[in-house]
């Protein structure tokens, strides 16, 4: 009697996290499909305001998958081989350049921002581009690719595994892609997974990066909060969910697809 | 593999960056076709002499490392040709029991068919044909060493290294894997350099042992060398168990014991003696040479270790036959033969070491 109060006491509690999280969500989404919000749903539902997000900020919805897939890119061409050379280093050096690399995390956003503007804003050609942002966004996500990939290697003993493929006569290069990336490719999906998703919805650091021009979808959606109808910013954030939610899940997929295969 | 080369070492020593040195300047030769046990405690420098050799590490400059004629000392594992078997087994967790086997014949760029062939020769040699496809995962320590093993020996590398291959396996795997290392390298007649810390492994294995003891070698020579007439107290203890017997005086050949005496011409002048526990005899005690009681006895199966006192410091152990029974108190006799005693400082002459072993 008294275990099936405490499951239903547990039950309740989860299902009320839920809803307190999930909620939003759906009158958000509603809000952004609803012909006047104020009226309510009684005033009809409409992909009006959707169409209206599109045709104002189909841009910034290009911009921030070019920015999230590029940083991708990045992430991985300087986050694997740091990962691996972290694994190599002593013990100390990489815990001191670890902390480093996570700096840009813990400060805030906008510092980091700023010093980027301070440091390269007077080259205008590279101010006004969106590679602009990318360094921004590289510098933020870069430990969240390190991080994964390094323990990966370490639980796995990479370093014995190396000298194992040196030994039957592998080079640097042989070892390097044929045994060290295959066997942290569950890291690197991880990190992949992370980098993807804060690149995404980085807004502060793109806030301060962006011009007119080039803006990514949190600011657009920020933008369109500040000075749009209600309906406007809800189906933003429909447009928005739409987007990320397919994009996480295929690589929630690939990742569980490579942990299954060893 | 009917052509196997030398190993010298000279003057390779290593220290760390930390200033730790592992390793003091040692010279050191493995024959060709040998298998050469490195055994000692941890941080002896076993590990590091065979990274040395092997080209993982880097002897401190002086040092000079020669394949037969060739001097590899500047050159990287992967240019060395040797093949290596490692503790935690290291195979590659991406791959199948095959694809491990034959990675180190894919990177030398054979054909397909002889890959096929090499990896199935080999395979068969440590009896694991039933197993190709099986992910490395899927494997028991014994089996995962069996591919390791297959895997070192399938590209035939001038040297075999062995970096305490079976200290992750339950004994009685150990006993049988050490049985089937032993055959292997006897049929492939590769050179073997064996670290182990283990000494049944050391002995049964090693054409020679080098025993090591902070950074140096304590002593190098064949197992029953080694075994009988140890150099030092500390290759003595490392290999088997041994008695120190306390000598109060010599006179006419005869050694003043604690419980009697021990003839012994060759130890005169010695403050003290080593013996083996299964160099003991037990015998009446009435007309044994020395008397003592039982302290304890283990039953071991094969034998019976007897703990005697006899007065000393410290009881003397005494390997007896299994059948017979004491008790606890229970007075012994026990006489040792004149060979089976030994001194650091007054070995033994080759003669007398032969008729022993």
């Amino acid at each position: 009697m008294k275990r099936r109060g405490l499951f239903y006491c547990q039950l309740g509690f989860t299902v009320l996290v839920c809803l307190f999280m999930i909620v939003p969500v759906v009158m958000s989404v509603l809000a952004g499909l609803t012909e006047n919000y104020f009226i309510g749903l009684s005033s009809g539902l409409t992909l009006r305001w959707v169409e209206e997000v599109w045709r104002l900020y189909s841009d910034t919805i290009r911009l921030s998958i070019q920015l999230a897939l590029a940083c991708l890119v990045l992430t991985l061409l300087l986050g694997v081989p740091a990962a691996y050379a972290l694994m190599k280093s002593s013990r100390r050096w990489a815990n001191a350049i670890e902390e480093a690399l996570l700096l840009p995390v813990a400060v805030p956003g906008l510092a980091t921002a700023l010093a980027l503007l301070l440091a390269y804003g007077h080259h205008r050609d590279f101010r006004d581009s969106w590679l602009f942002i990318l360094v921004g966004h590289v510098l933020f996500t870069l430990p969240f690719m390190v991080r994964p990939v390094l323990s990966v290697m370490r639980a796995s003993d990479m370093q014995r595994l190396e000298e194992a493929a040196a030994s039957l006569g592998a080079g640097f290069r042989q070892r390097f892609l044929g045994i060290v990336i295959p066997n942290c490719v569950s890291g690197i999906l991880a990190g992949a997974l992370m980098v993807v998703t804060l690149s995404v919805g980085e807004f502060n650091i793109t806030w301060m990066l962006h011009t007119p021009l080039n803006k990514t979808l949190p600011v657009g959606l920020a933008d369109s909060y500040a000075s749009m109808r209600l309906e406007i910013g809800s189906a933003y954030t429909l447009l928005f969910l739409l987007m990320i939610v397919p994009l996480l899940i295929t690589l929630q997929w690939l990742g569980s697809l490579v942990t299954r295969r060893h | 593999m009917s052509s196997s080369i030398a190993i010298t070492l000279k003057q390779c020593g290593r220290t760390f960056a930390s200033g730790h040195t592992a390793l003091e300047p040692i010279d050191l030769r493995v024959e060709a076709g040998e298998t050469l046990v490195l055994l000692g405690p941890s941080g002896c420098g076993k590990t590091t002499t065979l990274r040395l050799i092997g080209g993982l590490e880097t002897p401190d400059p002086g040092g000079r490392v020669w394949f037969g004629e060739r001097d590899v000392t500047a050159l990287p594992i992967e240019k060395r040709d040797v093949g290596m078997v490692f503790q935690n087994y290291a195979l590659f967790p991406n791959m199948n029991v095959t694809d491990n086997i034959a990675y180190g014949l894919r990177i030398r760029r054979l054909s397909a068919g002889e890959v096929r062939r090499r990896v199935d020769e080999v395979m068969e040699m440590v009896g694991l044909h039933d197993f190709a496809r099986r992910g490395v995962d899927e494997l028991s320590g014994g089996q995962k060493q069996r591919v390791a093993l297959a895997r070192a020996i399938a590209v035939r590398p001038k040297v075999l290294l062995f970096d305490e291959p079976l200290s992750a396996l339950d004994a009685k795997l150990r006993d049988r894997l050490r049985l089937e290392i032993g055959t292997l390298l006897r049929r492939l007649g590769t050179t073997a350099v064996y670290v182990t810390h283990d000494q049944a492994e050391a002995m049964a294995l090693g054409d020679r042992v080098a025993v090591m003891e902070r950074g140096r070698i304590a002593q190098i020579g064949s197992p029953r060398e080694i075994y009988h007439q140890p150099h030092s107290a500390f290759v003595a203890d490392f290999i088997g168990s041994v008695n120190r017997i306390a000598i109060g005086g010599t006179r006419d050949g005869w050694l003043e014991v604690d419980g009697g005496r021990l003839f012994c011409p060759r130890l005169h002048g010695a403050d003290h003696a080593y013996c083996r526990p299964e160099d003991i005899e037990v015998g009446d005690p009435a007309s044994a040479p020395i008397s003592g009681r039982v302290v304890q006895s283990f039953f071991l199966g094969q034998s019976q270790r007897l703990l005697v006192d006899t007065g000393g410091d410290a009881p003397l152990q005494v390997e007896a036959p299994a059948r017979r029974q004491w008790r606890r108190g229970e007075a012994i006799g026990l006489s040792v033969a004149s060979d089976a005693l030994f001194h650091p400082h007054h070995p033994l002459t080759f003669g007398q070491a032969a008729a022993h072993g």
